[in-house]
């Protein structure tokens, strides 16, 4: 080899040289451009944080001066806003324990100066091993002045706020109520309790606090008269759907929110579901009148109990003879009304009933609201009872809602606890005309028939009278009634819907010891109708007078139709 | 700038001649940036310290002429003297590693400082440049000369640095090692597939850290989600770079500083961001790239396989501790304590930078015919 091997190899290893040189070249490119995209991918983040974050610091004190002025939770106010519910800063009372040099003279003074704290307790709390115990929440600024002034080490004092109710019980059922931390449990607060957190402009209801008050306090005085075990009462825009007073009693304060049971949390308005009785025949006849099978003029024989299955059918008020289409409604008779949902057919009750809601749960913003209860099957049987109102449970609040929709020209709103800000969109459930023979009909009940005594005079009252007997285990009660009335006023062009309904009433002296619906809840109507009309603008009318006595009118057919029916024998 | 003539031949007019002026300006550029912050930063910390308030700043301005002395010094140097002083350092360097497990002062649960009489030492703050270059040496003999294990050494020299730096325990400086030695050894030439496997492998490792390292597990938990956990230090960062905005609040007037712990130090970019404001940083962060980028530029020409490596190896790392840094302080990349060249507060970081960049001068200044074998 010698000389030219050696040549050779270190040409060799020149071209070898050469080829490391050359990928390292290239392999230094790819390092460079890794680099540079890092220190890009740094700047642009760079840009990204220092321009266009949020700054968690505001550059101006404008904003946090603002967040100062606020109380943490939002307000509720009334349609009108009138002030329901609001929160106020108070200081709670704590305790390091460890920092407490004599917890006997601690506890003891404190349990003077305090007037719910007792010593003992306190006692037990100031000696705990923990370096935290609250001895009292929500002190007055008096309190917090005397407990300042007794000068123990180890206490301190937490600013929190409180959720104060300033019309104590009022339309407690909608507001609900808050926990001790301000968090909502129940109505409103628990409604909206999101949004009341977070934003600043106050909650703003359709209820009117006139109207509610005029509403529970008249409701309060008939459960009282009747010894009833509680009550609700509800008063809806029939035009709108807003809730202008919804009551349930038994009722609580919210700003004692330990004191409330389980019995006076129930909202009976739209968490309890009732069958609703006669009530109901206003769904029945007004399908009736819809489909066209029957009008005014028409009617059916109420002659004999219907008996099905097991089953007997009877009328309350029983006149044994064929009853025109105003008499039905007028006398309640339920027999008339099981043969005209039979003669419309179950189907299209079925589907009829969906349309005016009676088969959904309301869907009214509270979170207390009952669904109801509809059978599984809907056989002939199903259709007739509740035609008079039976085998179907639903919520007071959805009976109204669907009242309104008849008597307002047709058209169903969806029920709002919120004041609305623009016109309300609703659904057409019966024709114009149906809805202007069914104002003539409750017109007729509360003038000649069960509701004579909602007559507010000068108001137009119309509407139904309702008396169901509460199932009791498996078993209908004659005792137990759910009585109730459910108005329109005025009844030429109603503006709201009334329904009162006493819970297991019983008869009185002035009563002739009914409890039954027209005795007991249509008087109430005509109170609130009294009272209530003038704050919400409705003037009185002469109810002689001819144009009203002509857009009321009811021609009840007795004589004439018997005539016709006997003739066509 | 011409004090020198072309004619000039003596050393000093040489190397004026010949290095890199440019790298050399932005160098002294960084450097006035880290002396304006040390001022800025560290009498906050210092107070807070208990110290006097200039405490820091006075030590850090005594090294300073130390650094630039040694920048100097080093830059006069040809590729062979780097190559003997960075085994002359590495060996040194790595004899005080194992000293610090002997006698290390133990901070903050990890002993990586060496007491030397008011002047604590980090050895493995000069074990990366020394290490980079001695790494550099054996993989191109490896490749140049027939029979010479330089990958094997490499490779055994390494399991030893990082076997020493994870005693500490170390894992910032482990990783930057880690990723200096992988990257001379792409850029030697290291087959694809040896490159997809080790790739894959560190992948593996991180992984792997973040599975059995508790505090690698709570520091990546925190980053991904920061509502989970303490991200005190991460939000203070971002803030200060948000209240900067464009021109910042003036140098002295942040707050950053008085609020975090290490604000002289790990996290003296988002006092940067705070005081000088994003205009500054970004200034800051172009001198940087354009310190390693002219850098591999410039050794791109160069024909000699260890000037290359070595080069690159140093500012790799130069740019990665650069990344780290910047990233963890915009929350780009999980928090991870790591100097900013010449910026931070530190002693040993900035001594070891110093010879760091002092090498990279010498390596990249212009060398006429001469080759390095």
């Amino acid at each position: 080899m010698g000389r030219v091997g050696f040549a050779a190899n270190a040409a060799r290893l020149d071209g070898d040289r050469k080829q490391v040189i050359e990928t390292g070249r290239t392999r230094l490119m790819i390092a460079g451009a890794v680099f540079a995209a890092a220190f890009l991918a740094v700047a642009l983040r760079l840009v990204d944080v220092a321009l266009f974050s949020d700054s968690y610091e505001p550059r101006t004190a404008r904003i946090s001066a603002d967040e100062r002025m606020r109380t943490g939770r939002a307000d509720i106010v009334d349609r009108n806003g009138v002030l329901l519910a609001t929160s106020l800063e108070t200081a709670s009372l704590y305790a390091n324990p460890r920092m407490v040099i004599n917890p006997e003279q601690a506890a003891h003074r404190l349990a003077q100066t305090l007037p719910d704290v007792d010593a003992a307790t306190t006692l037990a709390k100031l000696t705990s091993e923990r370096s935290f115990v609250w001895i009292k929440r929500h002190l007055t600024p008096q309190q917090v002045h005397e407990v300042i002034k007794l000068g123990i080490p180890g206490l301190e004092f937490n600013r929190e706020e409180r959720r104060i109710y300033p019309l104590g019980s009022l339309a407690a059922h909608v507001l609900g109520y808050t926990d001790i931390d301000n968090k909502g449990l129940a109505g409103i607060e628990l409604q909206h309790d999101e949004a009341m957190r977070t934003r600043a402009e106050p909650s703003r209801l359709s209820i009117d606090v006139r109207v509610q008050h005029v509403l529970e306090n008249e409701l309060a005085d008939a459960i009282a008269r009747h010894r009833a075990i509680g009550g609700a009462g509800i008063v809806l825009d029939a035009d709108t759907g807003e809730i202008v007073g919804m009551a349930s009693l038994p009722d609580f304060d919210p700003n004692r929110p330990n004191t409330i049971v389980e019995d006076v949390r129930f909202n009976r308005a739209t968490l309890g579901v009732y069958e609703m009785g006669s009530t109901f025949k206003i769904f029945t006849t007004a399908m009736a009148l819809d489909s066209g099978r029957v009008d005014l003029n028409g009617g059916y024989d109420a002659t004999e109990p219907i008996r099905i299955s097991r089953f007997v059918i009877r009328d309350f008020h029983a006149k044994r003879r064929w009853l025109s289409v105003p008499e039905i409604f007028m006398y309640s008779s339920n027999i008339a009304s099981a043969k005209m949902a039979v003669d419309v057919g179950i189907a299209n009750q079925r589907a009829f009933l969906a349309r005016v809601g009676m088969l959904e749960a309301s869907p009214v913003e509270l979170p207390e609201v009952g669904a109801p209860l509809v059978p599984q099957r809907w056989r002939e049987i199903n259709a007739m009872t509740i035609a008079f109102g039976h085998g179907l449970a639903i919520s007071p609040l959805q009976l109204v809602s669907g009242t309104a929709a008849i008597v307002n020209g047709g058209m169903l709103h969806a029920p709002t606890i919120l004041k609305r800000d623009g016109p309300a969109h609703g659904v057409r459930v019966v024709s114009e005309r149906t809805s202007e023979r069914m104002r003539r009909l409750m017109r007729l009940v509360v003038e000649k028939g069960t509701g004579k005594a909602a007559n507010a005079e000068g108001y137009l009252v119309g509407g139904k009278t309702g008396t169901a007997e509460k199932t009791l285990g498996r078993r209908y009660s004659k005792k137990a009634l759910m009585s109730s009335f459910i108005g329109a006023f005025p009844m030429n062009k109603p503006r709201y819907v009334v329904y009162v309904m006493l819970d297991e009433p019983q008869g009185t002296k002035e009563t002739h010891g009914y409890a039954t619906g027209g005795w007991v809840a249509a008087p109430v109507v005509r109170k609130i109708v009294t009272r209530i009309a003038p704050m919400l603008g409705v003037a009185p009318v002469d109810e002689q007078a001819r144009e009203v006595q002509e857009r009321l009118m009811v021609n009840l057919n007795t004589v004439q139709a018997g005539v016709r029916r006997v003739a066509a024998h | 700038m011409s004090a020198f003539t072309r004619s000039d031949t003596s050393v000093v007019g040489r190397w004026w001649w010949t290095v890199d002026r440019w790298s050399l300006a932005a160098i002294a550029c960084l450097v006035g940036f880290g002396t304006l912050l040390a001022l800025a930063a560290s009498p906050a910390v210092a107070q807070r310290l208990g110290l006097d308030p200039f405490y820091f700043a006075r030590r850090q301005f005594a090294v300073i002429p130390v650094a630039a002395v040694i920048v100097f010094a080093v830059s006069l140097m040809s590729p062979r003297t780097v190559r003997r002083l960075a085994v002359v350092g590495l060996v040194v360097s790595v004899a005080l590693l194992v000293l610090t497990l002997i006698v290390g002062m133990e901070i903050k649960g990890a002993r990586r400082w060496i007491d030397l009489g008011g002047f604590s030492l980090q050895p493995s703050e000069f074990v990366k440049p020394t290490f980079a270059v001695v790494c550099a040496w054996l993989l191109a003999s490896g490749r140049t000369q027939e029979g010479f294990p330089g990958s094997l050494i490499a490779l055994g020299l390494y399991l030893v640095v990082v076997a020493l730096l994870i005693k500490q325990p170390d894992v910032g400086m482990t990783v930057v090692v880690t990723v200096v030695w992988f990257a001379q050894w792409f850029l030697a030439g290291l087959h694809m597939f040896w490159v997809a496997l080790l790739l894959g492998g560190g992948i593996v490792g991180m992984v792997a850290a973040y599975l059995f390292l508790p505090h690698v597990t709570s520091r990546v938990d925190r980053f991904l989600d920061p509502s989970q956990g303490d991200t005190y230090q991460v939000t203070t960062s971002l803030e200060a770079f948000m209240n900067g905005g464009l021109f910042g609040r003036g140098p002295g007037e942040g707050r950053v500083k008085s609020l975090l712990p290490d604000a002289h130090a790990d996290f003296v970019f988002a006092v940067a961001g705070e005081e000088l404001g994003m205009l500054a940083c970004l200034l800051i962060l172009a001198l940087f790239a354009f310190i390693v980028l002219r850098g591999l530029a410039r050794v791109w020409h160069d024909n000699n396989l260890f000037v290359m490596l070595a080069t690159a190896g140093l500012l790799v790392q130069f740019g990665l501790q650069v990344l780290i840094n910047t990233g963890s302080s915009l929350s780009l990349i999980p928090a991870k304590g790591m100097t900013l060249p010449f910026i931070s507060y530190g002693g040993s970081s900035l001594l070891a930078i110093a010879l760091a960049m002092g090498m990279v001068l010498a390596l990249t200044r212009r060398r006429y015919g001469q080759e390095l074998a």
